[in-house]
């Protein structure tokens, strides 16, 4: 790909992310933060790619690194706005009382 | 220069993980669908992740001599494999362990130390790409004549690379100072450095300029000067932001997350990570304009620090506290509440450090048995981050559609007769509305004095909020105020309505 074609990509992409965040339910602005946190961690992709590469030990390094923290960030971040999202309940549960 | 040629179900593969990311933020556009969105994000990350994987495998190159061959054999090299498989599974560990175990109040500081973690991810991978540019098949090998070889990157790689490395490192000590200060190992109050718009604009320049230097000259003291400039510049820019100007740095902070990702996907050519960059910088960047919005302040504002200080340091000397004002006690809220029709509570930060919002839930419950219509008022930027409030609601089992937002509920406080106003304040206070000379004019309130009864829980009447102003709703006589502990005043609220 060339660098206008991923230029593109990326324009558009703004675009789609201006439409859809806007329409995201105010009440949920706390899990959006905690998705796109975990999402964002896709640079995983770039961990990966240095963690296999054979030819340089540090980068090696740095690469397994990235991954774990990428990893930390993609397991909680999705566990977390699992954990939220389910809270949010819409019909009275019947109370319970003593 | 051109890019190894890529597999087109490769580039596939990461198209569908952008697409399933979009449909994850989309997905958020009520509860009912949320938790589908979510798992479209994981299938999106599982795709991108498996992808990698299959297409990076590690290999090692095994030379092979027979009698009258040699030939390099390439095999898969299993430690190597082994060690990646690992790095993820103790991310897993750590991350799946921490989600569980926090507690919702301490929500902010955990998507503020997320956030660190991606900004130092793609610090690393941008490192290591800087180390290994032919693996990330950005460089071309040079042979001198003298038989030195040199992987020269390509110049747009330099850029990408640079930007990238520099927006990581801001977010990564941005976000450790946004944590420590939410976490409270910080104080809240801004701490001012003396010339610090000089310095600030000074190291940005810099940053900028050694960036475009990078493209002429590759060696590595321009990639660690850029790095460790980014890291100062990180932590200059949030150190003299104080603790309620918090929603609109954690917000930016997360928005320059996804620049940072998109700026390394530009790098590797990874449509997935640019989808997903675009996605997340243009969602925490609507987020901040969003809070910047609910405080009528401009994001330069925010970002250039140091408010409620000086606010603080002029008001505090003012006289307002021999104004005379009503103290109520519990039974007298319980008794005001029982015979209302309506009751609108609009909480704050206050309830979540108090954790009141268990309580406050019953207090509900309660008065609902009473034949009491119970409805809960969230300013924007009530609490510590977007959403704050809802999530703690949520979390004390407060049905959604019980919850509105400012503009939805503001023109009911007229024809409600309590307003029960807990652990939030300027939020309410009307001057922002009527005085041109408060620090808050302009801002967006809620009409809680519009209300036929105003219950105000507030620890005591000697701090002010955060904004350093007098509230004029303590005063009015409609008012009461609740002195206490607001988890205890709840508490004692739910007992006097039995």
């Amino acid at each position: 790909m060339d660098f206008v074609a991923i230029l593109s990509i990326f324009v558009l992409a703004c675009f789609v992310g201006y439409y859809v965040v806007w329409s995201v339910t105010p009440a949920l602005h706390t899990p959006l933060m905690a998705v796109t946190n975990a999402i964002s961690s896709v640079i995983i992709v770039g961990a990966l790619i240095a963690g296999a590469a054979a030819g340089s030990t540090g980068s090696k390094w740095l690469g397994l690194a990235a991954v774990v923290l990428a990893s930390v960030n993609i397991f909680g971040g999705f566990a977390v706005t699992q954990r939220m999202l389910a809270m949010y309940k819409k019909k009275e549960r019947p109370a319970p009382r003593p | 220069m051109e890019h190894v040629a890529v597999n087109p179900w490769v580039a596939l593969a990461y198209l569908v993980a952008g697409v399933c990311f979009i449909l994850a933020l989309r997905g958020l556009s009520s509860p009912a669908t949320s938790q589908r969105g979510n798992r479209f994000g994981m299938i999106g990350m599982g795709v991108a992740v498996v992808t990698t994987l299959v297409t990076h495998v590690p290999l090692t190159a095994t030379l092979i001599e027979g009698e009258d061959y040699a030939a390099l054999i390439a095999r898969v090299d299993y430690a190597a494999a082994f060690e990646i498989v690992a790095a993820i599974a103790l991310g897993a560990v750590i991350g799946v362990g921490v989600a569980r175990r926090i507690a919702m109040t301490a929500m902010p500081q955990l998507v503020a130390a997320f956030h660190s973690l991606v900004g130092l991810a793609a610090v690393l991978v941008a490192a290591a790409a800087f180390l290994n540019p032919v693996a990330f098949g950005i460089a071309v090998p040079v042979l001198f004549p003298d038989g030195s070889a040199v992987a020269l990157i390509n110049p747009v790689s330099r850029v990408e690379m640079g930007l990238g490395v520099a927006i990581g490192a801001i977010t990564f000590s941005g976000s450790v100072i946004a944590f420590l200060k939410l976490n409270g190992t910080m104080g809240g109050k801004p701490i001012l450095l003396p010339a610090r718009h000089a310095i600030n604009l000074g190291v940005l320049a810099a940053i900028l300029l050694l960036v475009a230097y990078f493209t002429v000259d590759q060696s590595p003291w321009v990639f660690w000067t850029v790095t460790l400039l980014s890291f100062a510049i990180g932590f200059l820019l949030i150190v003299p932001i104080g603790g309620a100007d918090m929603p609109v740095v954690v917000s930016m902070l997360n928005s320059y997350s996804g620049w940072a990702a998109a700026a390394m996907g530009f790098t590797l050519h990874n449509s997935a990570m640019i989808i997903t960059g675009a996605l997340v910088g243009s969602s925490g960047a609507i987020l901040s304009y969003i809070m910047c919005r609910a405080m009528n302040r401009s994001f330069v504002s925010v970002i250039a620090g140091g408010f409620g200080a000086e606010a603080a340091g002029g008001a505090g000397g003012a006289a307002a506290s021999d104004r005379a004002w009503k103290r109520g006690s519990a039974e007298d809220a319980a008794f005001l509440m029982g015979q209302a029709e309506q009751v609108i509570i609009v909480p704050g930060y206050g309830m979540a450090v108090a954790q009141a919002q268990h309580a406050l839930r019953e207090m509900a419950d309660k008065l609902k048995a009473h034949g009491v219509r119970v409805k809960y008022a969230i300013h924007p930027v009530a609490g510590r981050m977007p959403g704050h409030m809802n999530v703690l609601l949520a979390e004390a089992n407060v049905p959604y559609d019980e919850v509105f937002e400012l503009e939805d509920i503001n023109s009911e406080f007229a024809q409600t007769d309590v307003a029960f106003v807990i652990g939030a304040n300027d939020v309410t206070n009307p001057a922002a509305k009527t005085d041109r000379s408060s620090p808050i004019y302009g801002m967006p309130v809620l009409d809680v004095e519009k209300a036929k009864t105003v219950l105000f829980i507030k620890r005591s009447m000697g701090g002010v909020g955060y904004a350093g102003v007098d509230n004029e709703v303590f005063y009015r006589d409609n008012t009461m105020m609740l002195l206490a502990d607001a988890k205890k005043m709840v508490e004692e609220i739910v007992k006097s309505l039995d």
